[in-house]
This record gives structure tokens, sequence and C-alpha cells, in this order.
């Protein structure tokens, strides 16, 4: 056997559990979700497997109210908790990077929340959110503020996203690693050039960071469009759906209405929203994501 | 900068962190005051920030709560997530390997591939997932009966066997660690007749020990916080993770004991808390590393 044919067995072999793996739980997957989503598949009839209908899912899904709603719904939050998130992370990681005293106490407290299991920060919120014993409208009150009905239909998608700020550290890890690699001669030129404190944020750290702010976008746009388990646990899509998110609609339709065939074209549907808004970030990285 | 200017923009600095930090740990703090209190303190109004008389046997109560059961919930989730530690670490380190130190024709496609999948998320195959492992139950059921050892739905296997073939993220990882490990070393084991998996138990692995701490943490924090996995795959109530466990909790006493609820969350939160300052460092790094570095 030659050296070329030795070396390929044996890369496949190596990678092989992922190969397989890939293949079960991935692949199959989604082809076999692509199927489903033309078949009219309810598992309410366990003598009835998937049955061939064509577009009819996708046809029902435009009229329907709910599939709207949900999308809306996710899309409403994405543009409140996705640049909130980035722009206050990086905030974070520009006071972290200075350098000043305690800077290792301020990192801890900042990055704590990120560990919270979602579940457990779900109850503190909800207990805070509270209307009549929660401490953010006594807080108001404090200030003779009228209080706020915090998970009620008006203000619920706020609070989550207000929320959703609470975890940021992992992302401000990841600018404050970014940061850190920003040569220091370049400071020193721009200061040499007598930059201000702003212009050398906006003409050296910016242009900079800009992959790494790339990175955060991508993952922040997947996670976004994926996001269940806080709102399903907190407002279980509630007040009258004000915040019924797309994959709990999508779980709704999978788990307690047995809508198989519906729900695989739900999450084809996911796939490609994500797909496309990761694309839009990529095109457009073209024009702002510098490499060295 | 001046003197004085340094010194009044550090002060302005100070000032604002304080501020965010004083602003990102009221919940932690208002989580641990609430689950110390007696629950006529939880409803009085103005609300006390400190807890008086205090009742440390809030914790005592959730593990004998008749809606909450602590420590089945707790084996379950250790369960499931030692499961998942183990077959992540060792699967993601063999196809990291493979990826990082063999040249073999078709790797860059695979690995293409691989980075990809890291952007489908569960609620994607979450469907298909469930009616697959349906039909192996049907299919095992034939063969070898009903309740076998292949058994997939009802069981924990649904949560932690894909661990077992490596998880994008974790290889993507390892395979970056690897490839600064010079070339030389497993040069040299391979001319004294070390054969491939020699040279990766023998040579990387033992190197590796800080990426690996990186997998298992992140691997064990990934289940330790999952929700959606358990709540698609688990429907027994004596099968419960804890946040399953805790969020049916929620259902019941949610509105009234909020003492009882604040208790157990603090209880999942330790774990994770003990982690992370037993190992600081290798959370730093990891998170660190993920940035596209």
């Amino acid at each position: 056997m030659n050296h070329e044919r030795r070396n390929f067995f044996k890369g496949i072999a190596f990678v092989s559990p992922w190969l397989i793996g890939f293949i079960v739980f991935t692949a199959v997957p989604i082809v076999l979700s692509l199927y489903y989503s033309f078949c009219d598949y309810a598992l309410t009839n366990p003598h009835r497997g998937p049955y061939w209908i064509g577009l009819d899912n996708y046809r029902q899904l435009l009229h329907d109210a709910l599939f709207w709603k949900s999308l809306v719904n996710t899309l409403y939050y994405a543009a409140m908790a996705l640049p909130a998130g980035l722009l206050v992370s990086l905030g974070f990681a520009l006071m972290l990077n200075a350098d000043i005293r305690g800077q290792a106490f301020y990192r801890t407290i900042i990055f704590l929340p990120s560990l919270i299991p979602a579940i457990a920060s779900a109850m503190v919120w909800l207990w805070m959110f509270n209307g009549r014993l929660g401490l953010f409208n006594y807080l108001l009150g404090k200030v003779h503020l009228p209080p706020v009905n915090w998970l009620g239909e008006r203000w619920a998608m706020p609070s989550l996203a207000l929320m959703s700020l609470w975890g940021v550290g992992n992302t401000v890890v990841i600018y404050l690693a970014g940061l850190q690699d920003v040569p220091t001669a370049l400071y020193e030129a721009a200061h040499i050039d007598g930059a201000g404190p702003f212009r050398r944020l906006f003409a050296v750290t910016i242009p900079i960071l800009t992959p790494v702010i790339f990175f955060n976008l991508v993952m922040a746009i997947i996670a976004t469009f994926s996001i269940l388990t806080v709102p399903y646990i907190m407002t279980q899509g509630g007040p009258n759906n004000a915040t019924y998110f797309y994959t709990m609609f999508n779980y709704d339709q999978a788990f307690r209405f047995l809508h198989m065939g519906y729900a695989s074209a739900l999450a084809w549907i996911q796939l490609l929203i994500t797909l496309f808004f990761t694309a839009i970030a990529f095109w457009s990285a073209r024009k702002w994501v510098h490499y060295e | 900068m001046n003197k004085r200017g340094r010194l009044v923009s550090a002060l302005f600095l100070h000032a604002g962190l304080l501020c965010v930090c004083a602003g990102l740990i009221l919940p932690f703090l208002w989580m641990l005051s609430t689950s110390l209190k007696t629950l006529p303190q939880t409803t009085e109004t103005p609300p006390r920030f400190l807890p008086h008389p205090w009742q440390p046997q809030n914790y005592g109560a959730i593990f004998t709560h008749p809606n909450f059961h602590a420590l089945l919930y707790t084996r379950n989730t250790l369960l499931i997530a030692a499961l998942t530690v183990i077959g992540t670490v060792i699967s993601s380190s063999i196809v990291a390997y493979g990826f990082a130190r063999i040249a073999f024709r078709g790797k860059g496609i695979l690995f293409a591939i691989m980075l990809g999948t890291i952007m489908i998320p569960f609620p994607i195959t979450m469907v298909s997932l469930f009616r697959i492992f349906r039909w192996m139950d049907v299919h095992t059921a034939a063969w070898l009966g009903a309740g076998n050892f292949l058994q997939m739905l009802g069981t924990f296997k649904p949560l932690w066997l894909p661990a077992w073939f490596g998880s994008a993220f974790n290889i993507f990882l390892l395979r970056q660690f690897f490839i600064t490990i010079p070339r030389e070393l497993s040069e040299a084991a391979r001319i004294d007749g070390c054969s491939e998996l020699g040279i990766f138990l023998r040579i990387i692995l033992p190197l590796a020990r800080p990426a690996l701490a990186v997998v298992a943490l992140f691997s064990f924090l990934g289940v330790w916080n999952d929700f959606l996995g358990p709540l698609v795959f688990i429907q027994r109530p004596n099968q419960y993770t804890l946040a399953l466990g805790l969020e049916a909790f929620q259902n019941r006493v949610g509105g009234s004991e909020w003492n009882l609820l604040m208790a157990a969350s603090v209880l999942v939160c330790v774990p994770t808390l003990l982690l992370f300052f037993l190992a600081q460092r290798t959370f730093i790094r990891g998170i660190a590393t993920t940035g596209g570095k």
C-alpha cells in the first residue's frame, strides 16, 4: 500500500467517530426533515407514516398568523438584544482593558453572571420582575416612578432583552482577548500624532477589533434565532403571545401538537433564515472587517 | 496626558466599573437574600435586604420538599454530565488528532463541513432526531425485545450518546491546540517505531492536558445548563434533570414559595461557580481561544 493511501485510511480512521456522528445525528436529520417538511405527518395517528403533500406545509405557513407573530417577535427581540449585547460588552471590555487597579476583580464580577444556568437566571429575573413584590418596581417606587408591568404584553420583550445583557460576560472575555492583541506601537504612534482618546478608539482599537466583533456577531445571530429556554420558563410565550418565539412555535408544533411535517418545515425555514443573516454578515464583512 | 488628567480619568473609570458591577451583582445578592428569608418576609413591603431572622433551613427544605427531589435531579444531571464529558473528551481528541496531524485527501472539505455544523442549532434537528431515535427503538425492539440495552427514548442515551461521536466545537478547539505542538516530536517517535495511535496517546495527549481540561469544563457546563435537550427527550419525572425539576417546581409553587425557589436556584448555580473559582484560568483561556484565535 503506498504512502498516500495509507495516510488516507489512517486519517479517515481517526475522524470516523465524527464522520459517523455527523451522518447519523446531523446530516440524516436535516435531509429527513426536508423530506418531512413536504409531508403530512401527524404522530397522533400511529398507523399512518409520512404522506407526501408537496408544498402544502409551506403554503399553510404563509397563512398562519402564529408563524408570522413568532417570526416578528424573534426579529423584534434580535433587533434589541443583538446590537445592545454587542455594544455593551464592547464597552465593558474597553473599560476592563484600561490599566487600573482591581482589574481582575471587576473582570470576575462582569464574567460571573454568564455562568449562571439559564434556568436559575430565569427564576431570579422572574422574581425581580414580579409586579407586586419584585425588586425593580420597589426601586422605581423609591425614585417616585410608577411601577412597570415588566412581563406584561408591552414590556415583556424589552425586559427579556434587558435581561440578556446580564449574561454578556462571555462576549466581554472574547473582546478582551482581542484587545490584548492590539499592538502598543500603534497606540504610541497615534499618541505622537496627537490623537485623543476617542480618535484612538475609532481609528486604532475598533478597526483592529473588527474580526472579533464579526465573530461575536455571527455567534449572536445563531444564538438569538434559536432562543427558547428563558422565555419558555418565564412567560411561556405570553402574555397574548407577546413573547412567543420562533423556536417555541417549532417546539409546540412538534412535541405538543405532534405535527411533525409542519414542524420540519419550520425547522428548515429557521435554517434558511439563520443562513440568510449569517450570509449578510459575511457579505458585509468585506466592507468593514480588517484582517492583517 | 498630564498626571492630574490621568487621575481624573482613572477615577471616572473606577466609578463606571463599580456601577456596572453593582448592577450585575444585584440579582445574585437578591437571590441569595431571598433564599434565606422566611415566607412572610418574601411578601414584605418595603422588602428587606438582610433577612431577619434568617432561615438557612430553606436549603434543607428543598431536599425534602414533596415537589422537588434535589438529590434525584442532581444524580440524574451528574450521570448525564459524566457520560457526556468522558465521551466528548475521548472522541473529540481522537478526531482532532486526525484533523491536526495527518495529511489525507479530503481533509479540507471534511474540516469545512465540520466547522459548518457548529452553526446548526439543536432546534433545527430536534424533530428528526426524535424520529430517528423512535425508529431505532422500533427496530432494536424487534430484534432484541422491548427495553433492551439499545433502547434510546425513555433513557438518558439521546442526551449523552451523541457526545461519544465528538462535538464539532470541541474538535475545533483541540485541533487548534494540537497544531501548535512541534512536528519534530511526532517525527522522532515515528522513527523510534511508534505507531500513529502510540504518538497520539503517548506524546500528544499528555501535552494537551490544559486543552482537554477546557473541553471537559465546557462540555460539563453544556449539560448542566441544558434545558431544551432534556425537555425534548425526558418525559418521566423521576428522570428529570435539575433544570427540568426546577422548572416543574416553579410551575407548582411559583408565585408563592419564592424563598424555596431561590434556594433551589442557588443550588443549581453552586457547582458552576465552584468550578469557576477552582479553574478560573482554564475558563478564561478556553473562551479566549474560541474567539477565533
